[in-house]
């Protein structure tokens, strides 16, 4: 389903943050992908995203080359994908409720599917009571858990985290992962960038292991190995 | 589906305008001081304009003619005066209407009038009082009287007596220049003006919108379109303007009745209220307008260069 063919990031000065990538991920697969800080974790989600072009090599979604995508595919691109960061990424001057709307509104849905969809999710990431309250007003782990819930909303292809736990406490980790996992169980390809040990172990899934820029391991069922 | 994104967009401009209500609050001060300087400027210039027309009234040129001279030479004269582009209006005053407006003149001056009697016959002479439609113009048509005078001479001796602007000529040339000075002068001040106040309307908004750059990247990563992203700023910045317009225009309304009395007593003729409310929907318009479109292309520029890169 996504294909990495080949690919290279090298930025100026001549240091290779990813160097001759070649991966591939298939339909409902979760996806843990860990390394040190610097390793390339983060540049190799941000290619997926299409928020960086690769230097050399090219990234493929079905069939389609996404860094060759015209604006509009790449809007309609980005909304078949989740992603939720280490900092939330929430907008700050709208609540729970209209952060989630907004995402829901910019992939074109209708009103009565923002009204009957928004609560659903939030009651599906435990915030039910909080639809009404800004990200100034949650604490980290439910300000997560929103990022989460605008994640999913529009039932996306991938959901795409990006050190989702970084700044959470081990109880808010445990729960953010739980939710991950059961919408891996959904059929949602998950890609999960983190340092925890105890996340990825307890995940069990496909472990990707980086080191300067190189896939150093890939192990179906693997265990945190650094 | 576009019935519905512009419901939304109008719906999110505005609860963002409420809810930063600071940064609006700023916005809307700015740009209200930016449209107030256009309002003043348009005052300024309506009062320059209306003590310069009155000063223009009064400057005018008269040819006065012999007293034997016919009355038909006068009156051909004068169409051939009419038919220079130059001039405005030529009035034809009689021998008979100059007496008339002798007397009433002199209507207190007994000794006069009695000297007048005793002369019998009416020694004054008819003449023609010309206006020109721009002040640089009369040299011109008194050339053309001079002209004028040497062709419309019967048997060598001229109908015409006297011009008088040759005497004001100095007096005229210079208020020419002064004229002149204050229009490149007000240009140029009104230029100034307008671009700074143009300027600093256009950098507060891109502070606004600055402080929201992290909410447009987050917008483009769950796929929004861009002028889905732009509208509501576009929005904001349209509602900063008619706001603003609003205040400004209120704000003219007890300025123009206090300076209303003084610019009347000091330029004469023109009361700055009651100009201000005769053409009150042409300022409606320029001052709305402006404020408009300020707050739309700022807001439009300031979006842009943050939706520009595909991240």
């Amino acid at each position: 389903m996504i294909y990495f063919d080949q690919v290279s990031k090298i930025y100026n000065g001549g240091s290779a943050a990813l160097d001759n990538i070649t991966l591939s991920i298939a339909p409902k697969e979760f996806i843990s992908i860990v390394g040190h800080s610097g390793a390339g974790k983060t540049t190799l989600i941000k290619m997926l995203l299409a928020e960086e072009r690769p230097s050399i090599g090219s990234v493929f979604f079905e069939s389609s080359d996404i860094h060759d995508l015209s604006k509009s595919e790449l809007n309609d691109f980005r909304r078949r994908i989740g992603a939720v960061f280490q900092d939330f990424r929430l907008l700050p001057n709208k609540t729970a409720y209209e952060n989630i709307a907004f995402a829901m509104e910019a992939a074109g849905r209708t009103d009565d599917e923002i009204a009957s969809d928004v609560p659903h999710v939030l009651e599906l990431v435990d915030l039910g009571d909080k639809l009404w309250n800004f990200p100034r007003e949650l604490s980290g782990g439910e300000k997560q858990r929103v990022a989460i819930a605008r994640a999913i909303v529009n039932q996306p292809d991938i959901v795409i985290a990006d050190e989702p736990t970084g700044n959470l406490d081990p109880i808010n980790t445990y729960d953010v992962v739980q939710i991950l996992k059961k919408i891996n169980d959904l059929g949602t390809i998950v890609i999960l960038t983190t340092h925890n040990k105890g996340v990825v172990d307890s995940v069990g899934g496909r472990v990707i292991t980086m080191d300067s820029g190189r896939v150093v391991r890939d192990d179906k069922k693997g265990k945190y190995a650094l | 589906m576009l019935w519905t994104d512009t419901k939304r967009i109008i719906k999110s401009g505005f609860v963002n305008f409420w809810r930063n209500g600071f940064v609006s609050f700023a916005s809307v001060l700015v740009m209200t001081m930016t449209l107030f300087v256009l309002g003043l400027l348009i005052f300024v210039g309506a009062t320059l304009k209306a003590s310069l027309n009155q000063i223009k009234d009064k400057v005018d040129v008269n040819v006065y003619f012999v007293t034997n001279a016919l009355e038909e030479d006068i009156l051909e004269l004068k169409k051939s005066l009419e038919t220079l582009p130059e001039v405005a209006f030529v009035e034809y005053v009689s021998k008979e209407k100059a007496l008339e407006q002798f007397k009433t003149r002199h209507k207190d001056d007994q000794l006069t009038l009695q000297a007048l009697d005793e002369l019998g016959e009416n020694p004054l002479g008819a003449n023609l009082n010309i206006k020109a439609k721009e002040i640089s113009q009369y040299e011109g048509i008194v050339e053309f009287l001079k002209n004028e005078s040497i062709l419309s001479a019967t048997d060598d001796i001229p109908i015409i007596d006297d011009v008088n602007p040759f005497k004001n000529k100095n007096a005229i040339d210079k208020l020419t220049k002064i004229i002149d000075s204050s229009k490149i002068l007000g240009f140029i001040i009104t230029t100034i003006l307008v671009i700074a106040s143009i300027i600093i309307t256009f950098s507060t908004i891109k502070l606004a919108i600055y402080t929201a750059r992290d909410e447009i990247s987050v917008m483009k990563l769950v796929g929004a379109s861009n002028s889905y992203i732009r509208g509501p700023f576009v929005f904001e910045g349209i509602m900063y303007g008619i706001i603003s317009a609003i205040i400004t225009l209120i704000l003219f309304y007890p300025l123009t009745i206090w300076l209303g009395p003084i610019t009347e007593n000091f330029f004469g003729g023109m009361n700055l209220f009651d100009y201000y409310i005769n053409t009150f929907s042409k300022i409606f318009i320029i001052i709305l307008g402006v404020g408009i479109l300020l707050g739309a292309v700022s807001s439009y520029l300031a979006v842009r260069k943050y939706l520009k890169n595909r991240e």
